[in-house]
């Protein structure tokens, strides 16, 4: 069998979600956009405060919301939707339903995470945890805060093995034959997410943790930073993998095309493994402690997921113009008109991609060595992701969401829902070109960010960035009404009417090219990618995280200055 | 496996490129000097203000219109609380800190920096310009963490 017969075909698209896994999708999305919309909360709010237009009551601090916002939008929505959304696929695509195992760590997985983001909430509004979600030693969070983390990333990792083991059952009852494009790439994005966590969790566990109950008296600050950006750079890519995933395989479908190339899909795929890991100095160039030379290196092996970002960039491009040929499209840019503007499953995706564009221009700025002293810490960088994550993986995640719930639902998509996602989308954009517009040019300027109002007792520099404040504050308040929207959206989806063959919402997985070679058999030897990237890791890592822990600067006393 | 022809062009203009690209940032950085701030250099961070030279922060003359400024980022403010520093002078920073992690950026400058526990860092810029500058802290510290701030004067 060859990996094109493998591929669903249309009738399975169609075919009932399996009733228990509905379940469990819709609990992670339900957790996901309460989050949004607490996040979004907490976001206005920080914009109006910025912007000189509100005071905050005294009881609650510009920074506690700040690390709420930080916390349920960076980490609580993005991976309860992956989650919820892996599943689905997964599901769907290896076998029409979950193993009764795999449905159980789905499951457990999911009442940690919960307890967890709860527990965090607790501490966070309780003003036991004001450190943002970056949780930078020496600030002393309650130990409870560092624990709620444990129970999210466990729970992640449990959800994780249950994709695993789908898979892996897949394979066994499968010989011979390639697996699903979905699975594949589900996998590839859990494997990233076990490997990036381990970073995390090792500051955690040995730092964070003991240190903050008191069992021992300081910890190593650059230790745990080293470590914490171990992580933070991968958990870009576990956000931006699922949104690839539905670039790649959902909108080929959804606008009546194919697939370009199944293989170059999972070979950019495998890169992202590679090249996502060992880079983390690149989030610490203007800090002391690692020389200059493994600072450089890093930055080169940054630079080349620029690789696997033009694949994807190449296959979308290329599906877009073959399918619009396929249907008649003529001259050099005709195929542009026969793409389905009207229709919120690709529009909204299509406008994240499109914001990806700047959005990456902008990350080469950052990660350009040297040149991140222009930029670092200030505006600039909260603009950058807030156009990269909260643009393009949101409005991707949200295209996602307008066929995923009234799938598993058995529901419609009704062109009234379809509008009101079209115009949620079109919130979300002028929202965000408000907004990350104005953190960008004032970021320029010099203005921090993570800084509540201040005009440093009117110096001239920060009365000049006050203005840009203001519009940042109207993008921000444009974006909650598109949260709120978004949220009503959601709500609606989950009650919409019942369809049948013919009218229920389909699970759009798209088929590959016919003249899309048979996928080789290495791309699925995950020892052999696993093994080049330890060995990337060690490279990395070795020397420099080495002179840390051999000659380790002293130690931090915990505090608590919030 | 099969890559068309399309492609294997764009991903070798795009290859390309980012050598060129690399191959600039290497050469700036390090034939030109244009390093970020760093530095190896540690301190034991409850000791800061009877260590040399941060018990004494403030600029000292090393050449001729060249100095070295030590500065403390503590929670929240900096010492020196006010410096002046002479037109045209070249600067070496020398910042740490006492207590959490702070930033330390000038505005308008390429000065930008973290103040880490425990380390000291570095970092050399030449103020060509008269002015009062601002220094801020960009690293959040605290409650107080936005009026962490003090100037420079230029001239
Ligand atoms: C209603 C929509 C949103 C608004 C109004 C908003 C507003 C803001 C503002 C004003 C800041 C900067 C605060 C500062 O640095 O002082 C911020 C930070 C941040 N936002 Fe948003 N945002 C929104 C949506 C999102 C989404 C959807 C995500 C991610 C999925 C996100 C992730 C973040 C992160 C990670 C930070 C940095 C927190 C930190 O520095 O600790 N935001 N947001
Ligand atoms: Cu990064
Ligand atoms: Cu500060």
């Amino acid at each position: 069998m060859t990996a094109t017969v493998m591929q669903a075909s249309a009738a399975d698209n169609k075919r009932p979600f399996d009733g228990k896994d509905a379940k469990l999708v819709l609990a992670h999305l339900l957790v996901a956009f309460t989050a949004l919309l607490l996040g979004g909360v907490a976001g206005v709010l920080q914009g109006l405060v910025r912007g000189g237009m509100i005071e905050l009551p005294s009881e609650i601090g510009y920074y506690q919301i700040l690390t709420a916002h930080g916390v349920l939008m960076a980490l609580i929505f993005t991976t309860f939707f992956i989650i919820g959304f892996l599943y689905a696929g997964v599901s769907k695509t290896m076998g029409g339903k979950l193993l009764g195992v795999v449905s159980r760590m789905g499951w457990a997985g999911y009442v940690l995470m919960t307890v967890g983001t709860i527990l965090g909430t607790i501490m966070i509004l309780a003003n036991e945890a004001t450190v943002l979600y970056t949780f930078y030693a020496p600030l002393k969070a309650n130990p409870f805060f560092y624990i709620a983390l444990v129970f999210v990333v466990v729970g992640s990792w449990i959800s994780g093995y249950g994709i695993f083991t789908q898979y892996r059952y897949w394979r066994r009852t499968h010989k011979g034959s390639v697996s699903p494009l979905f699975g594949f790439m589900a996998v590839a994005t859990m494997l990233v997410w076990q490997i990036a966590t381990i970073g995390v969790a090792i500051t955690v566990l040995f730092q964070f943790i003991p240190w903050s109950f008191g069992w021992v008296e300081k910890i190593n600050i650059m230790i745990s930073r080293t470590l914490f950006w171990y992580f933070g750079h991968p958990l870009v890519y576990f956000w931006l993998m699922p949104a690839y995933m539905c670039w790649y395989i959902c909108i080929p479908k959804i606008i009546g095309g194919k697939i370009f190339s199944d293989s170059m899909a999972r070979l950019s795929f495998v890169l992202f493994i590679l090249f996502s890991i060992p880079v983390g100095f690149h989030h610490q160039l203007m800090e002391p402690g690692i020389a200059p030379v493994w600072k450089y290196i890093q930055v080169v092996l940054t630079f080349m997921v620029v690789i696997p970002s033009l694949m994807t960039a190449f296959a979308m491009f290329a599906t877009f113009e073959q399918t619009g040929r396929a249907k008649g499209a003529r001259g050099l840019f005709g195929w542009l008109k026969t793409l389905p503007w009207g229709d919120v499953r690709f529009f909204a995706p299509f406008m994240g991609m499109l914001v990806f564009i700047p959005a990456g221009a902008g990350g080469i700025i950052n990660a350009s060595n040297q040149m991140n002293a222009m930029v670092h810490n200030t505006l600039w960088v909260t603009g950058h992701f807030h156009l990269t994550v909260a643009t393009t993986v949101a409005l991707t995640f949200f295209g996602v969401a307008y066929w995923l719930i009234p799938h598993v639902l058995g529901k419609q998509l009704t062109p009234r829902m379809n509008r009101l996602g079209i115009i949620q989308t079109i919130i979300w954009l002028i929202g965000m070109f408000f907004m990350s517009g104005s953190m960008h040019t004032v970021g320029l300027f010099g203005s921090p960010r993570r800084t509540a109002y201040t005009t440093y007792g009117d110096h001239p520099d920060a009365v000049f960035w006050m203005p840009y404040h203001v519009a940042m504050a109207i993008g921000g308040t444009i974006l909650f009404i598109g949260v709120i929207l978004m949220f009503c959206n959601m709500i609606a989806l989950m009650r919409a009417p019942k369809g049948d063959e013919k009218t229920a919402a389909e699970f759009p997985i798209g088929e590959t090219a016919d003249a899309a070679e048979p996928t080789p058999k290495w791309i699925e030897r995950w020892g052999v990618w696993v093994g080049v990237l330890v060995v990337l890791i060690l490279f990395a890592y070795t020397v420099p995280f080495g002179d840390m822990l051999v000659n380790p600067a002293p130690g931090s006393k915990p505090w608590v200055t919030w | 496996m099969h890559i068309h022809r399309l492609e294997k062009i764009w991903l070798a203009i795009g290859v390309a490129m980012l050598f060129v690209f690399l191959g600039v940032i290497g050469v700036g950085a390090f034939a030109m000097g244009m390093q970020p701030p760093t530095g190896h250099h540690t301190i034991d961070p409850e000791k800061v203000s009877e260590t040399y030279p941060f018990n004494n922060p403030g600029l000292e003359q090393v050449g001729e219109n060249e100095y070295n400024a030590y500065m403390i980022a503590y929670a929240f403010g900096f010492k020196p609380a006010k410096m002046e520093v002479p037109l045209g002078a070249k600067v070496h920073f020398q910042v740490t800190s006492p207590d959490v992690v702070h930033g330390f950026q000038i505005t308008g400058t390429t000065v930008n920096l973290m103040a880490v526990p425990g380390e000291v860092n570095h970092y050399t810029y030449t103020f060509d310009k008269p002015g009062e500058y601002l220094v801020l802290c960009n690293e959040y510290c605290g409650a107080g963490h936005e009026f962490m701030a003090t100037t420079i004067i230029v001239k």
